[in-house]
This record gives C-alpha cells, structure tokens and sequence, in this order.
C-alpha cells in the first residue's frame, strides 16, 4: 500500500500529476485509487489529490498521518497538508508561492520561506524543489507537475522511477511538448541529493 | 474489457450505458454534473441525452420516456430533488413501464452546496426505494441492479452517491457489452392518468411492495452482516463503510458489521441478524439518523433492547462530513481500545487562507462594480442566486445580500421592495439560472406591478458547473446546433419594456444603465453581456507601469482581483491570471495600468 498526497493551489497541475501516478500503476498490474477537489474551491483554491496504490485502500481519501510521499506544488499547501504526512515520510515541495488574494488586501506579506523553515524543523525527509528557477529554464509554469513527480521518482519513495516518468511524456504527450517535459523532470531529478 | 481508472460519476454513466439506457435527462449541479456529461462522451449514438432547463423539467420527460417503455436516468443534485419532487410524488403512485434510475448525489459537509438534506430521507418520503454506494466500483454494479429492480416493481429507483464517490476515482473493467432493449412504445391506459381513486390503490400496493421488500432486498449483495468479535457491533451505508472498514483495519478490530447498501426499505433481516449477535451497535451514517432510526423502530417492534449509539445520543457528529480519523476515534472509544497514534507536530505558521473568488478577468466582477458605483449613496439591496456570481459576496465587492435557492434572487427582490419601498431592489441571475427558475419568476414581477430591476449577467454558458450549454449558448449536450433563445425577447414577451443590453466591461455605459434602471418606476432589466473568460483566450494583458504606480493600492481594496499582486509597495499584474478586462485601467487613479504594448 503507497499513499501519496499531492496539493497545491487550484490551476498549477497537481490532478494532471496524480492521474499519471495511478495510471503508471494500473499499467504494472496494480489497483490505483484518486480524489480529488472539484468545484467552487478549484481556481485558487488549495487543492489535494489523494492517490492510493495498492488493493487495502478502502477510504478514498488517505487517512492523517498515513501518507507515505506528499508532493506540494506550493510551500504553504505543504505546511497545510503536512498533518497527512507519517513520521518520517517524504515531502517534496516546491518554492512556487502563490499570493491569494486575501494576501493583497491584508497588511502582511506572505512568503514561503517561513514555511520551509518550519518543514526543515519536523521529522520528515525533505526535498526542496527550487520551482521558481526551474520555470524559468523550461520557460513554462506548466511543466511544474512533472518537475515534481521527477524529484519524487528519484527520491526512491515511490512505486515509478524518472525512466517510467520519460516513457509516459513520450507516450502520452504532443511530440512538441516533449523536450520541455523531459527537462523538466531531469531537473526535478537533481533536487534530490 | 481493460482496467481503467475511472471517476465514480463516469462509472455511474458507463453503468448506465451498459444496462442499455434510452434517454438520459438532468440539470448541472456539484457533486452529480459528470454522469450526464460521461454518457454524453460515450454515447454509441443511439442515446438520447439532454440538459433540460430543470430538474423537474427532466424528471418529467425522462417519465414520458419511461412510459414509452425506454430504460431512462435523470441526473440532478440533492437540491434539484426539491425542484424535482413534484413530478416525483406522483411519479412513485403512477409509476413506470421502462426502468427509471432517479441519480440524486448528496453532498455531505456541504462542500458545495445550500444544505446537507438526505436523499435516503427522500426516498423514505416518497416511498421509492434507494442504492446507496459505498464506492466507486459499487456505484458502477448498482446502476444494472437498479434498473432491473425498477422495471420488476414498475417503480422509479433513487441511486444516491455522495461527493466522496462521485469524485474519487477507482480502477474499473468496465464490460464492452450492452443490453439491448427494444421499448415497447406507449400503450394508452388509465394507469396513466393520476386520480384520486387511483392513487388509494396505488398507496396500498406501494405500502405492501415495500413490506414485502424489506425481507427481499436482505437478500441483495448490497446489504451485508459480517460477524466479528465482541457484543458491540458497528452499522454503517455509504462511504462511511469504507471509513468504517479503514479505521477497523488500522486499530485491528473485527466487530459484527452490517452494510447497507439500499436503506429504503430497509433490510430487517440482514439488519436481524445484527441485533442476535450484539448488546450495542455504533451507527456510522453521515447526514440523516436513517439506518438509526429503522434500527430503533425495529428494536420497537421486535421488542428487543439494545443501546443504539449514533446521532441520537450525541455519540457521532450531527452535521458534516465523516472522515477515517474521525470515526477511527469514535469507534476506539466505543470498544475501549487505544487509538494509534499520530505524527506530532508543533504549531505550523500562519497560513494563507484562499477562498474561492470571482476568476481574474471574470465580466461578474466588471458587473457588481458598476452596480455598486451607480448606487453609492443610495439605499440598495441586492439579491443573488446561484452560480459563480455568489462569490459577488466576497470582500470588496460585497454585492451579495441574499442568496437562497435557484431563481429566488429575483422572488426575494420583489418581497423586500414591498416591505421596504423606498429601497432600490437589485436580482441578480445568470443565463442558466434565468431559465431554471428565473423567467416564471420574472412574469411574477410584472403581473403583479413590482418595483425593482433585474440583472442578467450573461456570460453565455453554465460556468460554476463546468461550461453545460443551456439555452442561451446555441447548442446541446450532444454537440447539435440548438435553438438560441433570446434573453431579451424573452423578457420583452412577458411585458417587461425598459430593458437594456450592456457589456459591463464598459463601465460608463453600465453605470448609466444601472442609474437609470433604478430611477425607473416598475420592472426594469439589465442584460450585462460578456463571456465567460473559460470561452476565449486573452488577445491583449495588462501591465503596471510602476514608475507612475504611486502605491495607493486602490486597484487591491475596490476589485478583489486574483490577477492584482501586492509587490513591495506598488502592484503588478499576473500575467499567467490576468484576461486584459481592462476593469483595473479604468479604476487606477494616475493611470499606472494600461494594456501591454
């Protein structure tokens, strides 16, 4: 059983990343699970898809503190979901902060360093996904998800290694996407030491 | 037959297919819009599929179709039931030849919705029997079995799914095959027309059918009692099962356990079955007290005594959505067994909160803004509906004093103007909302002499439930051209003269219409006309010319736009949100904003 929790906020690709996970899955033989948010909170709200591998799954959202891997797209979902994450697992998370608008109509300003520093206090391994300079190699946002999902492979943690990752971009995607993704996820890659 | 990972909602629609539906009817709503969306998608081509303009619209051809002897689904959330039950009280007495599946998706928390009302309690009022899934595959086998009981009993069948199923995903075989039906057609009969005498004989028979299935339906794979360990049992349907059966497996207890899986009418003999083998049962439900509640009449009529631990008693939550955490503690303290132990953590930083707000770009926001610039000073109220334009509430804008159900924004505008006459009375309705319930509503107005002025905003499409064409869009579901229906010759045709048609990204001339709609005696409308960003792509973006921004932030406090980002002192704009509306060119006071060159 693999619980993988990704999050972030409504618009930066965490469904289009969980549904490659449980496709992978699928595709070695293994039962997958997803839910994901729909609806009023999807456009800037903070968004998770919980991804289940594995037949035991009987809950379609992953319990607290039974994630194995959380994959945030954004430093503060990663704080906000943390509580999902067991003692000890894996969080990689991305420097992509994103300012909601209550943010513009408060007094204070929102970063993600306060985040980051509090995730290096917690007993978790993790991995720090330097998002903010990877968009700007790739020169799109969109290839955030597979930056992320790149990082989680080479982490070890999961059940797809970047190779799996690469087959799926040159399977599934448009061939002019291609060399961006595969960037993306090399890159990704590099983030774990 | 290969393994896909399939939406639940998807696989309702498949399963639908599967079991040879003929017509699929229903009305957008969060969590039921993709199972008539999924058999639009794999429609063979010989599926009749359509949006109607409301549910109770839908019911009620879709009950034509199944009189004609065509298998039929009508889809709709569990407030569009109430829009539906008109058609639906009479439906359950007069019956059905074709087998009807009923989908109503419940929506427990709510997360997005106006309450947290039980379809299961719904199927008991209306004596039609319900399926309740616990799952996503479950869902899927449900559809076939409800049609097949439908068409046994001559009965309309509920298939009530929660959010939790509708939305998750599941690995499924779905089968290449379908059942083939021919319909028999529509066979004149007095069975069709509802009369009094008729409707006795009806009630009779319903009463006794749902007798008889009380012991049936224990037999179903859907109603199931595990035995286990101990004299305290747990009682649970729907997802909460799979909450249930999670948080047994992680505390590694095994109690007696019953499912169920069609709460109306209850199975009392599976349910039986439970009460020999325990002292005490837990009841897991979400919602209503329904499994609760059959269990305390049984235990009435059986003259048994046994405690019930639920809603009742206060042991599980009253309102609000069950999770495995929430019940894994309950159930812990319930069998007096330790509860596992979590990650400690210490107390995170403040969070941002993100709130769901209007879309940068979004013509709605253009709209209340030039509402609320042409009555500033004056005294106002301004009555919302549904759709994404109840986020018009939100800070800054602030545009939205009521919102109540479907349509009743413009209803609730006229009841305040006859208490309060000396207060301008603003509705506001989208497109979709204008021909659910809006436009009956409207002729009241007019009939009845009412004073106030109606808002249309017409983005031209269904945008909270994910773009569902309607009948101001100019197509169907199916991807025909349809008729286009004219908001404005529709309000014309029920005598309202003072109408006028304006893109509110106009300010200008929408703050003029808006001041001269409200100084208008009697029924006057605005049609703010402009699509829905999610329709084109943006030709032209805004930037921030930030030598001349002065930093005075006016643009943040009056729009509330996502696309506005506080930097340092002054403002820019994200490009990645920003729709080039313009709305913040024209609000800047030094004219720092101006469309990129």
């Amino acid at each position: 059983m693999l619980n993988i929790l990704l999050c972030g906020v409504g618009g930066q690709g965490t469904v289009l990343a969980s549904k490659i996970l449980a496709k992978s899955a699928i595709r070695q033989g293994k039962t997958a699970h997803t839910a994901e948010t729909i609806g009023m909170a999807q456009r800037g709200g903070s968004v998770t898809s919980h991804v289940r591998i594995g037949e035991a799954a009987y809950s379609p959202l992953i319990p607290l503190g039974r994630a194995d891997v959380l994959i945030a797209f954004e430093p503060a979902e990663a704080v906000r979901n943390l509580p999902y994450l067991k003692d000890g697992g894996t969080a990689i998370v991305s420097n992509t902060a994103v300012k909601p608008v209550t943010d513009a109509l408060s007094t204070t300003d929102y970063s993600g360093d306060a985040m980051f520093a509090y995730l290096r206090d917690e007993n978790i391994r993790l991995i720090e996904v330097d998002g903010e300079e990877l968009i700007r190699i790739c020169g799109s946002a969109k290839v955030l998800n597979m930056a992320l999902l790149g990082a989680a492979a080479a982490s070890g943690e999961m059940n797809i290694t970047t190779d799996d990752l690469c087959e799926i971009i040159r399977t599934t995607l448009p061939e002019k996407f291609h060399t961006m993704n595969l960037q993306a996820v090399e890159l990704g890659a590099r983030s774990v030491r | 037959m290969t393994k896909q990972l399939i939406m639940g909602n998807e696989a309702i629609g498949l399963g639908a297919i599967c079991a040879g539906v003929q017509v699929v009817t229903g009305y957008p709503g969060t969590p039921s819009t993709e199972v008539l969306e999924s058999v639009a998608k794999h429609n063979p081509g010989d599926i009749y599929v359509e949006w109607s303009v409301n549910e109770k619209t839908a019911l009620e051809i879709a009950a034509g179709a199944a009189y004609a002897g065509a298998r039929v689904m009508v889809t709709m959330k569990q407030v569009g039931l109430n829009v539906a039950s008109d058609p639906l009280m009479s439906l359950s007495y007069v019956g059905v030849k074709g087998g009807m599946v009923i989908l109503v998706a419940d929506d427990p928390g709510p997360i997005s919705s106006q309450t947290e009302q039980d379809t299961r309690t719904f199927g008991a009022y209306s004596k039609l029997p319900v399926f309740d899934p616990s799952s996503p595959e479950e869902a899927f086998a449900m559809v076939g079995d409800a049609f097949a009981l439908s068409e046994k009993y001559g009965t309309p069948v509920i298939l009530r799914p929660t959010t939790r199923i509708c939305h998750a995903y599941a690995t499924i075989a779905v089968p290449e095959t379908r059942e083939s039906r021919v319909p028999e057609g529509f066979v004149k009969d007095s069975r069709w027309v509802i009369f009094p005498k008729l409707s006795y004989a009806a009630h009779k028979r319903i009463e006794e059918r749902n007798r008889e299935l009380r012991h049936t339906l224990s037999a179903s794979a859907y109603n199931t009692y595990t035995s286990g360990k101990g004299r305290k049992g747990i009682a649970c349907g729907g997802v909460s099962y799979a909450y249930v059966k999670e948080a047994l497996s992680i505390l590694g207890a095994e109690v007696p356990l019953l499912k169920v899986g069609i709460p109306h009418p209850f199975p009392e003999d599976t349910a039986m079955e439970l009460l020999a083998d325990t002292d005490e049962i837990l009841v897991c439900e979400e919602l209503d007290g329904v499994i609760e509640k059959e269990l305390f009449a049984l235990l009435g009529q059986k003259q048994l005594c046994r405690v019930i631990r639920g809603k009742t008693d206060g042991t599980t939550p009253s309102a609000g959505e069950n999770t495995v955490n929430g019940l894994m503690d309950i159930i812990a303290e319930y069998l007096g067994i330790a509860k596992p132990s979590q990650p400690v953590r210490k107390a995170p930083p403040a969070l941002p909160v993100r709130p769901p707000v209007l879309c940068a770009g979004c013509p709605h926001r253009a709209s209340f803004y030039a509402v609320k610039q042409a009555m500033k000073g004056r005294k106002a109220v301004f009555a919302g509906d549904i759709g994404c334009y109840t986020l018009g509430n939100a800070m800054p804008l602030d545009m939205t004093d009521t919102c109540l159900c479907m349509g009743a924004g413009i209803t609730v505008a006229q009841g305040i103007s006859r208490v309060q006459p000396d207060t301008v009375c603003f509705s506001f309705t989208g497109d979709s909302t204008f021909y659910h319930t809006g436009l009956p509503n409207l002729a009241n107005a007019v009939y009845n002499n009412a004073n106030m002025v109606a808002v249309i905003l017409d983005n031209s499409t269904t945008a909270m439930t994910g773009h569902q064409p309607n009948p101001n869009t100019g197509k169907n579901v199916m991807g025909e051209v349809a008729a286009k229906i004219d908001i404005e010759g529709a309000l014309r045709g029920i005598g309202i003269t003072d109408i006028a048609v304006v893109n509110p990204l106009d300010q200008d001339a929408a703050v003029k219409a808006v001041q001269h709609a409200a100084d208008h005696e009697g029924v006057s409308a605005i049609i703010f006309r402009a699509p829905c960003i999610a329709l084109f792509k943006p030709e032209k973006l805004c930037a921030v010319d930030t030598a001349k921004c002065i930093g005075c932030r006016k643009c943040l406090r009056e729009l509330g736009c996502p696309g506005l980002i506080k930097d340092g002192k002054k403002v820019r704009i994200d490009t990645g949100l920003c729709y080039g509306c313009g709305l913040c060119i024209g609000i800047c006071p030094v004219s720092a904003i101006q469309y990129e060159a």
